[in-house]
């Protein structure tokens, strides 16, 4: 179970432009469920997974996992149990390494960086297959070096990558956004079959509401840092992309957008 | 033919100078300033060491030893203090300066009536045919364990995690990893490398001056760029093999030029000329980020 209690997340703190985000914000989600999360831009979505994943701290409040307090954790210590895919696909993988290189430093999380050989090659076998399934032609570029591939199969490699071995959240960041149509779709399926398989508890930003609506069984809607909409069970089984437009509007409109 | 020589012998010390910046300016993106200073670091520990009776081998890992731990200095003051890149390595390259001067005991050192690496009963042993090519042999081998056990190092599981440092730092961290161990680590070994040259260099000319690092680090990195964008076109190349050869001809053009009467006051102003050509042409202009 991850818990947010009373976050309070200030920008620009001590400034005239000081903007307070989060003000006594608190969320709690259950192990295995899969939450999506909408909002308008500056809704506090993304700065919502960075407090989780420590990658920007707060101003008070706790974070909890499973019970442990790990608001003081650094950031590379909560990836332990947490896998991460950015929206920009660059970010998930090392462009001047290997399809095979950037595999197998994927598949040594958890273990120690030390001085034995990175890569293994009696597992190439084990990562084409897992390629193969993509359906995008990467198994038979394995000596290709990822800076060569496009957005869309780095990013079906990034999301690969950070749930080849086990971990507890998944935390997915607009990781369809940058990608077309077509390879959104493809990356979308694999992330639900993904998450299925390996029972994730996962949070997924998404600024496409069809896919808000498809994927999970919780929805968020963010709007200045607070959950203005928070469906689960029946209600959000019950939910409609046009509803979820709907609301989306109100709240636009009541902003003056 | 003795001009070849001593090109070769100076293009392969400064190899092992190259071979430590290449770690630092092309895989970490790091641009450590504070080589100008181990080098001599490496130089005063093997003066202090050689004038006192030691055996001349034991310097080569005392000087190691050194440059390691300056350079971890500077990954600490980077990465702990947030003080940026640049500053760092000029934080420690000034008070190091200092530190050799206490190490060297004063700013000239001479070893001529010492034996070092090149000079020993061992090598005046040797016959006649051979000894004018004893120090080109020893250095050959130097160079080329250093060469060999840095190749070996990059394919280890912490060798990828530092070329994944310099490459995006945000993977690092997802793989659970802290990239400022890493960067810390990184430099570290590099400059080790780097007085491991300075410790060679000073063996080989015999002599220990406390401004023998002036202008190491453009000079090394003179000889990554040379090695890696002249010889790109070679692709079975290894870097590292790249970064040596860049280096000796890096030593070789500079012979050349002198040789055909280039006044050595004009050396730095076409040394800088020559490479902002090759940078421009190479297309090693600012480093275009893949991620933002």
């Amino acid at each position: 179970m991850l818990e947010l209690r009373s976050i309070v997340k200030v920008y620009q703190g001590g400034t005239v432009n000081e903007t307070c985000l989060f003000d006594d914000f608190s969320l709690t989600i259950p192990d295995r469920q899969f939450v999506c999360v909408v909002g308008s831009n500056g809704s506090g979505k993304t700065s919502l997974l960075n407090i989780i994943c420590g990658s920007i701290p707060i101003d008070e409040g706790n974070i909890f996992i499973g019970g442990e307090n790990i608001t003081a954790m650094p950031e590379h210590r909560r990836h332990r149990r947490i896998g991460r895919v950015y929206q920009d696909p660059a970010r998930g993988t090392c462009p001047s390494m290997t399809i095979l290189e950037n595999m197998s430093m994927a598949d040594n999380k958890g273990k120690p960086f030390n001085l034995l050989p990175c890569v293994n090659r009696k597992k190439t076998d084990e990562y084409r297959s897992m390629l193969a399934q993509l359906g995008l032609g990467l198994e038979d570029k394995m000596g290709v070096k990822v800076g060569n591939l496009s957005g869309g199969q780095r990013q079906a490699m990034a999301l690969l990558m950070s749930t080849m071995t086990p971990i507890e959240f998944l935390i997915l960041d607009e990781h369809t956004a940058a990608l077309d149509p077509k390879t959104a779709e493809i990356i979308m399926q694999l992330t639900g079959k993904i998450v299925a398989e390996k029972q994730l508890t996962t949070i997924m930003v998404t600024h496409n509401l069809r896919y808000a609506v498809e994927y999970g069984d919780r929805l968020l809607m963010m709007h200045q840092g607070r959950a203005e909409l928070d469906l689960s069970g029946d209600a959000r089984k019950a939910l409609k992309v046009e509803d979820l437009l709907g609301k989306f509007n109100e709240i636009s409109i009541e902003c003056g957008n | 033919m003795s001009l070849l020589l001593s090109v070769l012998e100076q293009g392969l010390i400064y190899a092992i100078l190259a071979l430590g910046v290449y770690i630092t300016f092309k895989i970490l993106d790091f641009p450590d300033m504070s080589v100008d200073s181990t080098f001599p670091l490496g130089a005063a520990i093997t003066a202090l060491m050689i004038s006192n009776g030691i055996s001349p081998l034991l310097t080569l890992p005392a000087s190691i030893a050194a440059g390691a731990a300056a350079g971890a200095v500077t990954g600490i003051i980077h990465v702990r203090f947030k003080v940026r890149d640049l500053l760092s390595g000029i934080i420690v390259m000034t008070g190091l300066y200092s530190v050799n001067l206490h190490i060297a005991g004063r700013a000239n050192v001479q070893l001529f009536s010492f034996d070092t690496i090149f000079k020993n009963p061992r090598m005046t042993a040797l016959p006649p045919e051979i000894s004018p090519y004893a120090p080109v042999i020893v250095l050959a081998v130097i160079t080329l364990v250093v060469k060999l056990v840095m190749d070996a190092y990059l394919a280890t599981r912490s060798g990828f995690l530092l070329k994944a440092t310099g490459d995006n730092p945000t993977l690092v961290a997802t793989l659970a990893q802290d990239s400022g161990k890493v960067k810390i680590l990184g430099l570290s070994i590099a400059n080790g490398l780097v007085a491991l040259s300075g410790c060679i260099m000073c063996q080989y000319q015999r002599y220990f001056d406390i401004s023998m690092g002036t202008g190491t680090l453009v000079l090394a990195v003179a000889s990554v760029i040379v090695g890696t964008q002249l010889l790109r076109g070679l692709r079975f190349l290894q870097a590292t093999t790249a970064v040596v050869l860049g280096s000796i001809l890096y030593k070789g053009c500079v012979a050349l030029a002198l040789s055909l009467g280039l006044s050595p006051f004009d050396l730095k102003l076409v040394t800088a000329a020559l490479l902002l050509i090759i940078i421009v042409a190479g297309g090693h202009r600012k480093k275009v980020k893949h991620h933002a």
